[in-house]
């Protein structure tokens, strides 16, 4: 789960890592106000997204007077912004944070992530702050300092410090830099983090240490033991659809094709939008039901996949060993009882109780064009997409 | 021969009075694993599917003389029971559950490493469908029947696409040694490089084929381990090649680890340390079967 940067900046400061101050506003007035209140001459006025690159994307500018604020505002507000990150589409604002602007006298990158190489969570950081992480590891590699954390020890003092060193801080920064870098590691562990981007970090004329930006993202699967972090979800910043297939237990994520498809594990979703493809086809969503899912919940998935406009065939794709073919069935065949689309439906079973599901799809009297393999599944469902009957529904021989 | 479990391996399920766990307990027995005993805290002298239930894994382990163990234990407590296993010796461990914490499994990881190398337990999972020694014992939640006992070691992020690994090569006559799911998770037990160790070891085994997917550097490691140390031949498919890059993998973590992250790169890596690459799935049967030198 990711979360603004005014609430990352938040939750940081609870951990000792300070940044320049600021408020939220949800309309361009509220933003005027906001800067009269903190003071100053000079704002930075930031679109609210989840989405790095927001600069570059006009989604940040720098005012000078509370009617700049406004203005620029009026133009943010219920616009969606494209950055790099966003997709197309873009993603809507709907808060704006107004932050006093500071001097900056250096800017430095540092990153907090699980490192999948030594299973420990690894620091990166790099004095060319305000780039993008990529292109800072593309093009200046040898900048970027990477340290890892023995879980056991946490992050040592001396470990902060080489750190601090490598970037070149002055001694009377060094001591900030210490605090800010062992309060991201204590709030990245304490919180169940998957990652921590504080890009750019900033020394300021007068000797300061400042987060310019902060990201935050969170373990999903650690949210049961943080309350207070999942009620900072933004489901505006999310695709309908995918909110509406989290809250139900299901991976979902919208591509742009016209087959809708419903698999079991990650790994042969992946594997049968890979074939469809190979196929001739284009699926127009990625859906994992999970393990052990209810006739209950695949309905669910069916109704989410037929939810998007776009979807002209379906795919049903299950292998079950933890799942059972049965209760995939009378999910299917339930949702299609109550759906009454004439969109058509290819479903391949295998595995558990693979007889008693067939035994449903088959008993059912519905149209349901049954696949015995993926490949027999994938050329079926494109066959179906293009409204080839004869091909999708050629003889189908028991497995 | 086979890898970590074999007939006479005596396995214990933790977590054995969940429904899903008793479902899947009977399935082992009825594949023929040696399952000899559960833990359930505060369950303790119950009996489930005619199998005697402990407090601990050590009273377990005392009384049945298990060497194996299944978790089967809900999210939040299961690295918990992870860490018991390790604790209270068990030799090989494999954890289904699906939903841990990153960070109780780095903790999992740092307290299996307190124990010297010939006394630490190897886990294999999370977040994985276990491991079969085809017509020998099933350990997990995989359909036993779409695998025949063969000569293919096979080694997977993901439980599905094993199974239909197995299923291709079923339809095509040949059999598996082991089948060893490592699970879909950022932090697991054992990775590709260790279980490719072991099949290398192993007799039964003539090809060994690594079903792989998008994200982190385990192909890329299998990889550089390939070159020096696997001498049979290495058969792999990477799921993804199809999957948007940026809208799976949209931060810093997965970009910092990027050698290798997209199904292309890894591909290519691969290739360059001389494996067989799969390219489609539905081909993933038939290219081990060619290594093999079976005729279709």
């Amino acid at each position: 789960m990711e979360i603004h940067e005014y609430q990352a900046k938040e939750v940081l400061s609870r951990f000792g890592v300070t940044a320049p101050p600021g408020a939220l506003a949800y309309s361009p007035e509220q933003a005027a106000y906001r800067a009269r209140e903190l003071g100053g001459d000079r704002w930075v006025v930031k679109a609210q997204v989840h989405a790095g690159g927001r600069g570059k994307a006009g989604g940040v500018k720098l005012c000078s007077s509370d009617q700049e604020i406004q203005n620029i505002c009026e133009n943010l507000f219920g616009r969606k912004l494209v950055t790099h990150q966003t997709g197309q589409g873009g993603k809507g604002i709907y808060r704006v944070y107004v932050e006093a602007a500071v001097e900056i006298e250096r800017a430095f990158y540092v990153g907090l992530m699980l490192d999948r190489s030594s299973q420990r969570v690894m620091i990166l950081a790099s004095p060319h702050g305000g780039e993008e992480v990529e292109e800072i590891l593309s093009q200046r590699p040898g900048s970027v300092t990477r340290t890892t954390i023995e879980p056991a020890a946490g992050l040592r003092d001396f470990q902060a410090r080489e750190i601090a060193f490598a970037l070149g801080v002055s001694p009377a920064v060094t001591q900030q830099m210490v605090r800010t870098l062992k309060g991201c590691y204590r709030a990245f562990t304490e919180l169940d983090a998957t990652m921590i981007e504080i890009n750019p970090l900033v020394t300021t004329a007068d000797g300061r240490l400042l987060a310019l930006d902060a990201k935050m993202a969170f373990d999903d699967n650690a949210l049961f033991r943080h309350p207070q972090i999942s009620e900072l979800r933004d489901k505006s910043q999310e695709h309908p659809l995918e909110s509406r297939a989290a809250d139900r237990g299901l991976n979902y994520v919208g591509l742009g094709g016209h087959i809708g498809c419903i698999v079991n594990g990650a790994g042969l979703a992946m594997a049968t939008m890979d074939t469809l493809k190979a196929a001739g086809g284009e699926p127009a969503n990625f859906l994992d039901i999970g393990g052990g899912a209810s006739p209950e919940r695949v309905a669910k998935a069916f109704r989410i996949v037929m939810a998007n406009d776009r979807v002209q065939a379906v795919l049903v794709n299950i292998f079950a060993g933890i799942n059972r073919c049965d209760w995939v069935a009378r999910g299917v065949v339930q949702a299609m009882q109550e759906m009454q689309s004439d969109i058509p439906v290819v479903v391949r079973l295998a595995g558990t109780h693979l007889v008693e599901g067939q035994k449903i799809l088959a008993q059912s009297g519905l149209p349901i064009i049954r696949a015995a393999t993926l490949r027999d599944a994938a050329e079926r469902s494109v066959a179906a997409w293009r409204s080839d009957q004869a091909q999708a529904t050629k003889l189908w021989a028991e497995p | 021969m086979s890898i970590l479990i074999d007939g006479q391996t005596r396995v214990l399920v933790q977590g054995i009075t969940g429904k899903l766990a008793q479902f899947h307990t009977r399935r082992m027995q009825l594949y023929g694993t040696n399952v000899v005993g559960g833990v359930a805290p505060g369950r303790g002298g119950e009996s489930v599917e005619g199998l005697p239930v402990f407090d601990t894994v050590k009273a377990a382990v005392a009384e049945t003389g298990a060497t194996a163990s299944l978790v089967f234990v809900p999210p939040p407590f299961a690295a918990d029971s992870i860490m018991e296993a390790a604790d209270g010796g068990i030799s090989y461990c494999v954890c289904i559950t699906d939903g841990i914490p990153a960070q109780d499994m780095i903790a999992v990881k740092r307290y299996m490493w307190r124990y010297p190398r010939e006394r630490r337990m190897i886990l294999t999972g999370p977040n994985c469908a276990g491991t079969i020694s085809p017509g020998k014992a099933l350990m997990g939640i995989m359909p036993g029947e779409v695998y025949l006992p063969g000569p293919v070691g096979i080694i997977s992020r993901s439980g599905t696409l094993s199974y239909e690994t197995a299923a291709q090569l079923k339809a095509l006559g040949v059999g598996v040694s082991t089948s060893v799911g490592i699970g879909g998770d950022q932090i697991n037990g054992s990775s590709f490089r260790d279980v490719l160790g072991w099949f290398e070891q192993d007799d039964d085994t003539e090809v060994i084929a690594m079903i792989g997917e998008i994200g982190g550097p385990q192909e890329a490691e299998a990889a550089e381990f390939i070159k020096g140390h696997v001498s049979k031949p290495v058969i792999a498919h990477v799921a993804g090649q199809t999957v948007p890059h940026g809208r799976a993998f949209g931060h810093a973590g997965a970009i910092a680890v990027s050698r290798g992250d997209s199904a292309a790169d890894k591909i290519e890596i691969l290739s360059e340390a001389g494996v067989i690459i799969a390219e489609s799935a539905i081909e993933i049967g038939q290219t081990i079967a060619d290594a093999l030198g079976h005729q279709p």
